[in-house]
């Protein structure tokens, strides 16, 4: 791939300028596509987005906060195949600006405050090991702790093989969250983009409370070939598709990229976080107008613990602290 | 680039690879005990429930109530076949959606009841075929999952056999995870690994060794609590002796998480899952021109002060480039 210098004035026309669609196979004008969100013109076909351009589309401007952008892999098993898991790493990061497959952070949405993961399929196909499995958890436990509605928008090929079975497992240690999600009445918003397969749908993406889906995106838990493959069956039109899960009730809205933003704030202010209860403490209690006084007057009537719900940043041991302080009470 | 490593993982040499290879193999053993074998030879007393209450029974899955030294437990097992016929019949040991969801259905049945929840994990992988997309086999493996991580009951999870992906996961959140010493855990078949990563599907070898398959290096990554060692030549040659190892460590582990009270546990629980992977936090030079806009930046650019640049665009820092196909990372 050649380096793009951005102020350079040199540009290679044939190669730099368009895009012919996969779809409809008509060239596409890059400006063009870059103005109508990456989606084709012609036959509506979207193309893949980066991170930056999920920001870009979905937030209000200035409202992302990145959290936790340091956070770094490791090479738990010493991996190898015909490269090195170090060396993909660094062609992904070369490749696309990122340090890792997905980037949260809090942003806002029609001035609605959100907690938000995305992920980028361009780095390592969107895998998840060790780092996005961190991110996506603090993410959630951000939302419980701030009483936030939470939002991840997908785009993976599932757990990545170079963390073995530190990959596999984080499908549990992003679902478990989710259960503490259910209890204090915050609401979780999944977007399934192109593709969205393996592991992260056979996780929190598929535990949406709502689960919105791009356009002819390719959904599934295992891949096509695989599929058809293993079974050597004639696979039925539409085979996981984003319309296909619609179909079979697993997906509750196809959104066109254009009306993505308009629908998660509709939907945002038609699911509110649950109001607390007077008096309701535990892992619910957080860091919105009622939480922070609830938290108050319970400071002053002495019942004070220091672990406020689970810490955001305290990482993976600030939670059995917690439990063992509210079962000691 | 160096990247923490964890100590006594290196790459692994010609006789590891045959060595993990090996213990694939004894794990797919066809005399290796399947669940239905372990049961009768554990508990006291078994009562098979069959059927999701939606859409059918899935062979592939068997489960009920069980006497353990006297204790009521909830048993739940993938079930592979003996023979090419009982293999049919199960599936392989690879469920459809049905067999999670009865798999569900019996966990909160001890959730209700109060009694502990005791899996063994035996499968290839969830079933991958077209039927299983329709019934929704993502949602039904996540929904296990989450299941799992909520039960108020304490859960015992033992490996026996191969510890596929998916599918394995599914029934195999637990407050302790034991594994048979010849079982093996991984994240997607030797097999699918070397077809994606090396392009060769002969690299099954080599992507077992890589990928940490075997029962003593999940210990090492902390993935599992504890190996139970095998009869001999492994399992398939004395299902009675594996069985009264499996009895004593499932006992012994049961005896260890119920003490603690349902909050305790699920606190536990969820820590141990939690902590589970390989991260280090590393300071990142906070782009203050877009994270978090100071008040200098944010009044700057709206008065159009010198010096003070124009906010890029998330889209400018991040954008988009042209990418190939890239499969190198997802299972």
């Amino acid at each position: 791939m050649p380096i793009k210098f951005p102020f350079s004035r040199r540009r290679d026309v044939s190669a730099e300028t368009w895009t012919k669609c996969p779809s409809c196979e008509s060239q596409i004008f890059n400006k063009q596509l870059e103005r109508n969100l990456r989606v084709c013109p012609t036959c509506g076909h979207h193309f893949r987005m980066s991170v930056g351009e999920r920001i870009d589309l979905l937030l209000d401007d200035d409202s992302f906060v990145e959290r936790d952008a340091g956070i770094e892999p490791g090479d738990p098993l010493g991996f190898h195949d015909q490269k090195s898991y170090p060396d993909r790493l660094e062609a992904s990061r070369v490749k696309t600006g990122l340090r890792e497959a997905a980037v949260w952070g809090t942003g806002r949405i029609d001035d609605q405050r959100i907690a938000i993961a995305i992920f980028d399929f361009r780095f390592m196909g969107g895998s998840m090991g060790s780092v996005v499995g961190e991110k996506l958890a603090r993410c959630f436990e951000a939302a419980l702790a701030e009483r936030i509605p939470a939002v991840v928008i997908s785009a993976s090929g599932g757990a990545r093989m170079q963390e073995g079975t530190l990959s596999l497992l984080q499908l549990a240690k992003t679902t478990a969250p989710l259960t503490r999600l259910d209890s204090a009445g915050v609401p979780f918003i999944s977007v399934l983009t192109d593709p969205t397969t393996g592991g992260v749908l056979a996780s929190f993406a598929s535990l949406g409370d709502v689960i919105l889906a791009e356009p002819r995106a390719l959904i599934g838990f295992a891949g096509a070939r695989v599929a058809s493959g293993t079974v050597g069956e004639e696979l039925p039109d539409g085979f996981q598709t984003a319309e296909f899960l619609l179909e079979h009730g697993f997906v509750d809205r196809i959104v066109p990229r254009a009306e993505l933003r308009g629908v998660l704030s509709r939907l945002l202010r038609l699911l509110p976080v649950a109001r607390l209860e007077a008096g309701q403490a535990g892992e619910s209690r957080g860091w919105g107008p009622i939480g922070v006084l609830s938290g108050i007057a319970e400071r002053l009537g002495g019942a004070v613990s220091d672990t406020v719900g689970i810490g955001v940043e305290s990482g993976t041991n600030g939670d059995p602290a917690t439990s063992r302080e509210e079962s000691e009470r | 680039m160096t990247l923490p490593t964890i100590e006594g993982l290196v790459p692994p040499t010609a006789e590891e690879e045959a060595e993990a290879w090996r213990r694939v193999q004894l794990a797919r053993h066809p005399q290796r005990p399947r669940t239905l074998d372990l049961i009768p030879r554990i508990f006291d007393d078994f009562v098979e429930l069959h059927g999701d209450r939606s859409f059918r029974d899935d062979p592939a899955i068997v489960g009920g109530p069980a006497l353990l030294d006297g204790r009521a437990v909830m048993v739940i097992g993938h079930q592979k076949g003996n023979d090419t016929d009982s293999n049919i019949f199960r599936n392989f040991g690879s469920a459809h959606p049905e067999g999670f969801r009865k798999a569900q259905r019996l966990m909160r049945l001890a959730d209700k009841l109060g009694i502990p929840v005791i899996t063994f994990l035996d499968t290839a992988g969830a079933f991958p075929g077209p039927a299983a997309e329709e019934r929704g086999q993502a949602e039904a493996i996540a929904s296990s999952i989450k299941l799992m991580t909520g039960l108020e009951v304490p859960i015992v999870v033992v490996i026996v056999g191969e510890g596929g992906s998916g599918g394995a996961l599914a029934i195999g959140v637990g407050d302790e995870v034991l594994a048979l010493e010849n079982a093996v855990y991984a994240v997607i078949s030797p097999e699918g690994c070397a077809a994606i990563l090396w392009r060769s599907p002969e690299a099954a070898p080599a992507a077992a060794a890589a990928m940490r398959m075997t029962a003593a290096d999940q210990l090492k990554l902390g993935v599992i609590d504890s190996v139970i060692a095998e009869p001999g030549e492994g399992a398939h040659v004395d299902h009675d002796s594996t069985a009264a190892a499996l009895k004593s460590a499932i006992l012994a582990a049961l005896g260890r998480i119920s003490r603690l009270d349902p909050e305790a546990l699920l606190g536990s629980r969820y820590a141990r899952l939690r902590g589970i992977g390989l991260h280090r936090e590393t300071e990142v030079a906070a782009r203050e021109d877009v994270a978090a806009p100071s008040l200098r930046h944010r009044i700057g650019r709206r008065l159009h002060l010198p010096g003070i640049p124009r906010r890029p665009r998330w889209s400018e820092i991040w954008p988009s480039s042209d990418d190939g196909e890239n499969n190198e990372g997802g299972a």
